[in-house]
């Protein structure tokens, strides 16, 4: 296990894991998806996660995004112990701090790009022409400007995969968590999305926490954190964005 | 709160327009058909009632010998004028009592014949009857008691005998009799039992007993009963009366019957009561049948809606944003579907009433039994699953199949 060091600048990590384990089932059917995994983030961090498939990576980043509760260990956000929250600040967490991508996008079926990405701005009150702008904007930032209309069906996974960031980006978290989000994208849009990401990593200060199994997108990342088996077995200081 | 949870709902009735149909669909013939059926049940009762009514109130009718079976009567001496009078006389109970005697004749007019019944009585005929006059007269004293040629008739016998003609001063023959028609009477349409009660003709006693019958025989009396008496005591004081005129011994029986109307009311009543609770539980079933097809719709919808609501859950939603948008959407449809329901049955059993001719009677209570029920059906299937979803952790609902 590898302790993840702190820059000394920086007292308070944006995200904190202490010895965290997801077990599911019992018995013999028992699967430790994650076995005791340190991880700390700061603020205005961009951070790739890799490993092979079954290796916890999304294991791990639901319980990032509390929609999961880790079964052993402590998660702190902005030092706030995620467990001493009740359901409902937990959901007012993920509804003011924190964006999801998900890796089968989960939008809503029949509804269009544009509704999609405006649920989360519904839930925040934001009134209805503001909710237009900033809905219309996200789309546009991911390249699908002219698709507003289209519901999840007709649109392409790689679309749909955009209306899925679109939807995470708008509502301007602190951090956006991404499980695959260039998963079912080419080359071409993987590096505008990756573009656009390290784009808001550095003018807003967007903190960011990404799965990809593709090296060419982890060289954005300042780091990168390797899953194997449940356990975090290697970080290491990547080049970095640009 | 509850705009955005409006709003949120509204979006996913349109958003799920045929699930949304069909559960509206369900309720509306739910309620429906329980209003529809209930309805008409009650108005065939009310007329029932009513048309008894017409026959006359509180109407005792004492006739001759026995009943023995279907239009079979065991014989017996005729009753006479005096016991009519006797019991106007001696009976306190009795507001009116007719005597009369009927037969079947032809009647004439010009080349013009109909069959009809032909009734010699006098005017308390028309009191225990409920009869009213639409044109002419009754019958006056001299024509009662001077047994005069004078007639009053019913609108069937109007119509058949004189068509569209003043009948009013016009001669009828019956037999070898002329009798002049001095009264026409209100037509009452037909009877409970189909019987056209309109179908009559009308004399002074003593002029049928004289010109037709050639005797002094009375074979019914009728007796209607003042308000505030009891026709079961009347009865028995009638009979009591009667069995002493008629020297009948204490070891004998009555060879006379004194019919209650009042039973005959209750009997017919009773059988479209039992009616009317058989429609109402056909009607119960369909409302039944309509809340499982809601209850259908809303369960095969769960697993979308608790992915729906893993979503939700999962960009920010509170459980209870959540459960006020599915209440307020499971609400909205069922009293869409309610008050659709209500508007076509009320449309429906008006129209129906009028094409089967019974009074429209408005049953307030059946009307919001029916649309309280569904609703609890909508209401219950479409926010119990949410509610369930809404408790999961947010992956949970998410991974749900
Ligand atoms: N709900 C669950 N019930 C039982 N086991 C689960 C469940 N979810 C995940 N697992 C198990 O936990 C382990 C880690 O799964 P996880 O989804 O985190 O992998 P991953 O690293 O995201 O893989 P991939 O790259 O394929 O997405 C796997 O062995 C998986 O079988
Ligand atoms: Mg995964």
């Amino acid at each position: 296990m590898i302790a993840v060091d702190a820059p000394a600048s920086d007292p308070v990590p944006l995200i904190e894991l202490r010895r965290v384990s997801k077990i599911y089932g019992s018995g013999v059917a028992e699967v430790r998806a994650l076995d005791g995994v340190d991880l700390q983030i700061q603020e205005g961090e961009l951070v790739a996660v890799m490993g092979p498939s079954g290796s916890g990576k999304s294991t791990a980043m639901n319980i990032l995004g509390c929609l999961d509760t880790p079964t052993q260990g402590s998660y702190r956000f902005r030092g706030v112990p995620v467990e001493s929250l009740d359901r409902n600040q937990r959901a007012l967490l993920r509804r003011h701090y924190l964006g999801f991508v998900f890796q089968g996008f989960n939008l809503l079926n029949r509804t269009s790009a544009l509704e999609n990405v405006e649920l989360p701005l519904i839930y925040r009150r934001i009134p209805r022409a503001e909710r237009h702008r900033l809905a219309h904007e996200a789309l546009a930032m991911v390249g699908l400007t002219g698709w507003e209309h289209h519901s999840p069906a007709e649109l392409s996974g790689g679309q749909q995969q955009r209306v899925a960031i679109a939807r995470a980006m708008v509502t301007q978290p602190s951090l956006l968590l991404a499980d695959e989000p260039t998963g079912n994208l080419d080359t071409a849009r993987s590096h505008e999305i990756m573009a656009l990401l390290t784009g808001l990593n550095r003018e807003r200060g967007l903190t960011v926490l990404m799965v990809t199994h593709e090296a060419d997108m982890a060289a954005y990342a300042h780091r990168v954190i390797r899953f194997l088996d449940g356990r975090v077995v290697d970080v290491v200081a990547s080049g970095g964005p640009g | 709160m509850l705009w955005n949870a409006l709003l949120l709902a509204l979006r996913e009735i349109r958003r799920n327009m045929l699930r949304s149909v069909l559960t509206i669909l369900g309720i509306v013939i739910g309620v429906a058909a329980v209003i529809v059926m209930v309805t008409l049940g009650d108005g065939a009762t009310r007329q029932v009632a009513s048309q008894i009514e017409s026959l006359g109130s509180n109407l005792l009718m004492i006739r001759v010998g026995q009943r023995m079976g279907p239009g079979q009567r065991s014989n017996a001496p005729a009753f006479s004028l005096a016991d009519a009078l006797a019991i106007r006389r001696d009976v306190r109970a009795a507001r009116a009592v007719a005597p009369s005697s009927s037969t079947s004749l032809t009647a004439v007019v010009g080349n013009r014949s109909w069959s009809t019944t032909v009734t010699g009585t006098d005017d308390a005929y028309f009191t225990v009857r409920n009869w009213e006059l639409e044109v002419g007269r009754l019958f006056s004293i001299s024509d009662l008691r001077g047994g005069r040629a004078v007639c009053v008739i019913g609108a069937t016998v109007r119509r058949e005998l004189f068509g569209a003609m003043d009948p009013i001063g016009e001669t009828i023959r019956l037999k070898s009799m002329a009798c002049q028609v001095v009264g026409l009477l209100r037509a009452k349409g037909q009877s409970t039992m189909g019987m056209d009660q309109d179908d009559l003709v009308l004399m002074p006693l003593r002029t049928y007993q004289r010109r037709i019958a050639g005797n002094q025989d009375v074979n019914l009396i009728q007796v209607s009963v003042r308000d505030g008496f009891s026709t079961e005591e009347t009865t028995k004081e009638l009979e009591r009366l009667l069995r002493e005129r008629r020297n009948i011994s204490a070891s004998e029986d009555d060879d006379f019957s004194v019919r209650d109307l009042k039973e005959i009311t209750n009997m017919l009543t009773g059988t479209t009561r039992v009616l009317t609770a058989l429609l109402t539980a056909v009607a119960a079933v369909s409302l039944l049948v309509g809340g499982i097809g809601i209850m259908n719709i809303m369960l095969v919808s769960v697993t979308e809606r608790t992915r729906e609501i893993g979503i939700r859950l999962a960009i920010g939603a509170l459980e209870r944003e959540v459960l006020l948008q599915f209440l307020v959407e499971a609400v909205a449809l069922s009293s869409l579907g309610g008050i659709l329901g209500i508007l076509l049955a009320l449309g429906a059993s008006i129209g129906l009433a009028q094409l089967l001719n019974l009074p429209f009677v408005f049953n307030l209570g059946i009307v919001l039994i029916a649309f309280f029920f569904s609703a609890a059906v909508g209401v219950i299937f479409g926010y119990f699953p949410a509610r369930r979803a809404a408790r999961l952790d947010p992956i949970e609902a998410l991974r749900h199949e």
